[in-house]
Formats: C-alpha cells, sequence, structure tokens
C-alpha cells in the first residue's frame, strides 16, 4: 500500500498521518487542536445543534432565539474546524505522495518557513475575515434563519417558543391581500424612487460640472466650493434641516418661498405624492456634488488639442459636447453611477428621517414613502414581524445579489479584477 | 451672430450657477438664522434674527439629564475615531493580501466581497439586537464600533486592492531582492503609496457612525449612550418644532469641523476614488 494512502487513512484521527511519517511535532500539534477543539466547544456544540433543530421544547427554560444564535455560531466553529481538518488530510497526503516518489522530506525549519511563506496572505487577513464572520455574515444567516420560523409579536420568547415553519412566510406574502398589496406598491416605490433620484443627482452633477468648467466662466473655485458644500455638510443633518423646511405649518418652503410667489402651502409631509416629489429633489440636492467632483477631475484631464482638432473639422460646441466630452466622462465615471443607483435603492436615511416614511395610507402596512429597507427597518423595529421581515430581506437580497453578479459578470474589471 | 450666441450661453450659466448657489445656501443659511432666534418655535424665525441669542448654544452644554449635548459629540467623536483606525488597519491588510498574494480561495472570497456589500448590514437587525444581548453589550460603544469595521471591510478591501494594483509589482520585487520582508515591503514601500486611497478609507471610516442611524439606534438604548444622529433626531422629533432652534444650534457646531476638513481634503479623495473606483 502506498505511503500516501496508508497517511490519509490514519488521518481520520487528526496528528495520526504526520506521526506516520515521524513528523512528531507536527502530529502533536494537529492532535492537540484537534483534542482543545472539542474540549472548548463541546458545551456549544451539544446545545447549538440540539437548538436549532428543535428551537427549545420547554419555557421558560428555553429561549429559541437565544437557541437558534447559538446553533448558527455553532455551526461556523464547525465550518472553521472543517478548514482545519482539511488541512491535516491534505499535508498527510501531500507528505505520503513525496515519500512515495522517494523524496527528501522538508526539515523542520524548512516547513515552518513554508508555512510562513504561504500562510501570509492568510495571517495578515485573518482577524478582519473573523470580525467580518461575525459582524456581517453571521447576522445575515441569522436573519435567513428567521424567515424560516413564526417568530413576531405573538411568538416571541421568553413567553413563548419559536417554531420552523418552512416557506409559510413566504406564501403570506403573496396571499394575504394586505401583504401583496403593500409589497408591490412599496416595490413599485422603491424602483421609481431609486431610478429617477439617481439619474436625477448623476445628470444634475455632470451638467454642472460642464457648465462651470467653461473656459469663460470666472469666480470658478468659489462656485465650486458652494456647489460642493451639500457633499461636506453630514448627511443626517441636512436632511433633518429639509424635514423642518418642509414642515406643512411652519416650514420655510410654505411661509416664506411659496407665499412671497403666491402659491397656496402644499402639504408636503401629508400628500404621499407630494412627500415623494420633496424626496427627489432632496436627494438630487444632496447627491449631486459628488459626481460633480468626479467629473470635473474627469473634464480637466481631458486633452486641449482633442477639441482644437474637433474645431478645425468646423464642429459645432454642441457636436463637441456629444462626440468627446459625454464620451469621455461616462466611460471613467460609469462605475460610480452605477453604486449611485446601489446607493438609493438602500438609501435608509433620507427616507426615514424626512418623514418615517409616512403619510400613513389607508389599507397598507407601510408609510407613502418607505422604500423595501425602511419597511422592512418598520416591520422589524415597531411592529415586530420579525419573520415576515426576514422573508423580505431574503427576497430583496436575491434580487440585489442577482442583478450584481450579471452586471459584474459583463464588466470587464472583475476579471482583471480576481 | 457667434458672439450673440456666446453672450446667451455665458448669461445662462451664471443664471444656473447663481440659482444653484441660492438653492444650497438658502437651507444653511436659514439654520444658521434659526440657532440665533430667540424661543423655541420657528413660526417667527427669520434668517436674519431681530434679537439674536446665544441661548440655545448655551442650553446644548447645560448638560441636563435628557439633551447631554456634550456627552453625544464626545461618544461620536469617539466612536468615528475608533472605526476609523480599525478600517485603516484592517483594510490596509486585506487590500494588501488581495493585490499581491495569489492564495487559494483569493477569487471566491472577492465575489463574496463584493455581494456582501451589495445586501444592507441593516437587514440583519434583529440578529445584531440578538447578538447584543447575548454578550451582555447593548449600549456598547466597542460593540458598535466593531460591527461598523466588519461592514467597512469588504467595499474598501475593493477600493485598496484596486489601488495597490496600480503601484507597480517591480517595486516589491526589488525590494525582496534586497531581502526585505513582506512586512517590511509593506510598511515601506506599499503603505506610503497608497496615502490617497488611505485618505479614502479613513474618510468613510469616519463618515460611516456619523452617517448611521439605524445600528445605532438598534444597539444604544440608553439617552447618555446616544451617538449625535440619533440624539439630534431625538431632540427634533419628540416636540416637533418646539425644540427645533436648539437642533438648529447643534447641527451647526456637528457640520461646520466636518465641512472644513472635507473641503480641505476634497483634492484627496477625489483623486483616490478615481483610481480606485475606475480600476477596482
Amino acid at each position: 500500500m502506498q505511503h500516501r494512502k496508508v497517511a490519509l487513512l490514519l488521518s481520520i484521527i487528526p496528528g495520526f498521518g504526520q506521526f506516520y511519517h515521524r513528523q512528531w511535532l507536527k502530529g502533536l500539534l494537529f492532535l492537540l487542536v484537534t483534542v482543545s477543539f472539542f474540549v472548548a466547544f463541546k458545551d456549544l456544540l451539544n446545545m447549538g445543534l440540539w437548538g436549532i433543530v428543535t428551537l427549545g421544547t420547554e419555557i421558560p427554560r428555553d429561549n429559541s432565539i437565544f437557541l437558534l444564535a447559538e446553533g448558527l455560531i455553532a455551526l461556523i466553529v464547525i465550518f472553521l474546524g472543517l478548514i482545519v481538518y482539511y488541512l491535516n488530510l491534505r499535508d498527510a497526503y501531500k507528505t505520503g505522495v513525496m515519500r512515495d516518489n522517494k523524496q527528501t522530506l522538508y526539515t523542520l525549519r524548512q516547513q515552518y518557513q513554508h508555512v510562513l511563506f504561504k500562510g501570509y496572505p492568510y495571517l495578515i487577513s485573518g482577524p478582519a475575515f473573523l470580525l467580518l464572520l461575525f459582524a456581517v455574515v453571521f447576522p445575515i444567516l441569522f436573519s435567513f434563519a428567521i424567515a424560516f420560523t413564526n417568530y413576531d409579536l405573538y411568538n416571541s420568547p421568553p413567553a413563548k417558543l419559536v417554531e420552523w415553519v418552512g416557506f409559510s412566510t413566504f406564501k403570506e406574502i403573496f396571499t394575504v391581500d394586505i401583504w401583496r398589496s403593500t409589497f408591490f406598491d412599496v416595490l413599485a416605490w422603491t424602483v421609481v424612487w431609486t431610478i429617477v433620484a439617481s439619474t436625477l443627482q448623476v445628470a444634475l452633477g455632470i451638467f454642472l460640472a460642464v457648465v462651470v468648467n467653461q473656459k469663460e466662466i470666472r469666480f470658478k473655485k468659489l462656485f465650486r466650493t458652494i456647489l460642493v458644500l451639500p457633499w461636506a455638510v453630514p448627511g443626517f443633518v441636512t436632511i433633518l434641516i429639509f424635514a423642518g423646511l418642509f414642515n406643512d405649518s411652519f416650514g420655510a418652503v410654505n411661509n416664506d418661498i411659496l407665499a412671497v410667489l403666491g402659491i397656496d402651502a402644499i402639504p408636503w409631509l401629508t400628500d404621499p405624492n407630494w412627500a415623494r416629489f420633496a424626496l427627489i429633489m432632496m436627494q438630487g440636492w444632496l447627491g449631486f456634488p459628488y459626481i460633480f467632483l468626479v467629473t470635473t477631475g474627469v473634464l480637466q484631464s481631458i486633452p486641449e488639442d482633442l477639441y482644437e482638432a474637433a474645431t478645425i473639422d468646423g464642429a459645432s460646441a454642441f457636436s463637441k459636447f456629444r462626440h468627446i466630452t459625454m464620451p469621455m466622462i461616462l466611460l471613467s465615471i460609469s462605475p460610480i453611477i452605477i453604486t449611485q443607483f446601489t446607493f438609493n435603492f438602500n438609501n435608509f436615511n433620507i427616507i426615514y428621517l424626512f418623514n418615517a416614511g409616512g403619510p400613513a395610507v389607508p389599507d397598507s402596512t407601510a408609510g407613502g414613502t418607505d422604500i423595501l429597507v425602511s419597511w422592512i427597518y418598520k416591520l422589524t423595529m415597531q411592529s415586530s414581524q420579525y419573520a415576515l421581515a426576514a422573508a423580505l430581506t431574503i427576497m430583496l437580497s436575491v434580487v440585489v445579489v442577482s442583478i450584481a453578479l450579471w452586471q459584474f459578470r459583463k464588466s470587464s474589471t472583475f476579471k482583471e479584477g480576481a | 451672430m457667434r458672439n450673440r450666441s456666446r453672450l446667451i450661453r455665458l448669461t445662462l450659466s451664471y443664471g444656473v450657477l447663481i440659482v444653484m448657489s441660492i438653492m444650497i445656501l438658502y437651507p444653511l443659511a436659514w439654520t444658521i438664522g434659526a440657532s440665533f432666534n430667540p424661543g423655541n418655535s420657528l413660526i417667527s424665525t427669520s434668517i436674519i434674527p431681530k434679537n439674536p441669542t446665544l441661548a440655545h448654544y448655551k442650553e446644548l452644554f447645560e448638560g441636563s439629564a435628557s439633551l447631554p449635548y456634550g456627552q453625544w459629540y464626545v461618544n461620536s467623536v469617539k466612536i468615528s475615531f475608533f472605526t476609523m483606525v480599525g478600517a485603516i488597519i484592517s483594510v490596509s491588510f486585506t487590500g494588501y493580501a488581495f493585490s499581491r498574494f495569489r492564495f487559494k480561495g483569493k477569487k471566491n472570497t472577492l465575489t463574496v466581497f463584493l455581494l456582501l456589500q451589495m445586501i444592507p448590514q441593516f437587514s440583519a437587525l434583529i440578529a445584531l439586537f440578538v447578538l447584543a444581548q447575548m454578550l451582555d453589550m447593548v449600549n456598547s460603544h466597542w460593540l458598535l464600533i466593531l460591527l461598523y469595521i466588519g461592514g467597512l471591510i469588504p467595499m474598501n478591501t475593493y477600493l485598496m486592492k484596486g489601488y495597490m494594483d496600480s503601484i507597480p509589482m517591480e517595486l516589491d520585487e526589488s525590494a525582496r531582492i534586497d531581502g526585505a520582508s513582506f512586512t517590511r515591503t509593506f510598511w515601506q514601500i506599499i503603505m506610503p503609496l497608497s496615502k490617497p486611497m488611505l485618505a479614502v478609507v479613513a474618510m468613510n471610516g469616519f463618515t460611516v457612525p456619523l452617517g448611521d442611524f439605524v445600528l445605532s439606534s438598534v444597539i444604544l438604548r440608553k439617552t447618555e449612550a446616544y451617538t449625535l444622529p440619533i440624539g439630534l433626531f431625538n431632540l427634533v422629533n419628540e416636540v416637533m418644532g418646539a425644540s427645533y432652534t436648539t437642533f438648529a444650534a447643534g447641527a451647526i457646531l456637528i457640520s461646520i469641523p466636518i465641512a472644513i476638513v472635507f473641503l480641505l481634503l476634497q483634492r484627496n479623495f477625489v483623486s483616490g476614488l478615481t483610481t480606485g473606483g475606475t480600476k477596482g
């Protein structure tokens, strides 16, 4: 029998494959890691796996939600353990191959350096990965798990146990009338909001950059500084300021500006359509400076002789803009434009801080300006519809992720980047 | 004819710029005016108040139990600062690993990063609250800082990797030949050359906690543990209008320092973002 197979078989108990190769220290290390893994995590694994399957059996002893969390942590720990286990098998097998080929084995010192060299990227990014696992991956997994339970206001620990219910929450979104109509209303507004607000801020940013960048315009520096101000002031502050400005009773928009123009007061915060209009305008105000800055950078890098050549060929100002300026801008900032769309799709702050997603709409569980993320927030924090919120999160993530994957598969940056 | 169309174009251009400038400056001027207006109500406010007063600024620092503005300010600066430091450290390491090394799972990890950045972190609110309860860290600023750093890693690693990719490999190689270790190459060659992108990451790290309302409102439940965004939001919303002038004063004190730093550093941010953005 070949060495590689023997070593692989023996490695089913970590360390023994290495002992077979007479690599005592390494074998001992693997064995020790394995033993301490089971000693340290025995309770967590036992409790967690039981918990995630049953979600608790007895009130008040068991808290289903804590059990679920422990279960997920146990799964993550098992996953990390399996990686070490795989490394153990692979090491024993590879050393076996070398012995089969009659090569001399690495000395301990060589091995140490080899591990240091190969492991360097893992070593330096390891802590960041652990943090990512705990701060981002675990919460997402947890949400996904919640979507398949009946966790809500009426089924919540410590008074009640939570149970697995499979896909029934997803079914309810489409079968219960109030959920279905709310869902499609919110979805429609989210799409309109994303497209209109993002297009407005991008168009405004590019337009103003081109205007300021004309040769004859003076006070360029002053205009640029003013135009960048909305970006420099913290967003939450500006949104709250606008909430005051648009206030139906005391806001300056109604009392000062429209009154001067002789227009009757507009119900900005209580009429859904006016509120939506105000939100889109505000996002244009808040979002254009960033595009403006980036476009200005691009404009300054377009070589002057391109325009001179066009002038000699008799091109008009407009055709120079269409055939030189615009393509150059779009080429350089298209990745940034895409991020504007994803940003607005998830732009919770402006919706919630302006009017808390309101005004309230009859026959709907969402407010008139709620987008998907703010609706999810309200379902979680205000009406305790945890399972429903989680199911919506899954659907939202699936949509966003598939669009993103499709987009990045097409773009070359991704191929180069990876 | 040519001159006339030029005149029209310039008049229109200046017209647009002046209108835009007014639209930008008006809300800001209105807020400054409001903060000096006497009384709490806004009904009688004007941009240039008749009897300007500093009362609202004084009120902020009186330290009343329901309005610990100074404490909120300290909390916000502390959280922003440590998030920034943590983000710089972790992102420069991951960026270096992804830019300079070939290792198993690299391509898949990059794809996962890309997708993670698309799923908003706060869609996992319930989980974060349960986590805080289990760890007994409700109201803990450190938990919040760790969550912010974790959330910043995917996107900023991408930017950092893109920027480091634009630094020629030959520099590393010659350093390696001269006997420098990976760590030394990192500190003495890669880090100094990545300064513009480090500025971007630092900015993101500092401003994300200042712009966040969701995570902090889930984790921080005590008034004195609040950050400025939650504190000011509650100030405005508890009795809308009643304390708006005080809010205006508080908003100004946070906006001015940040706006100045932004305006001073904007050149760095733009060059960093365009390089990382287009190549990353």
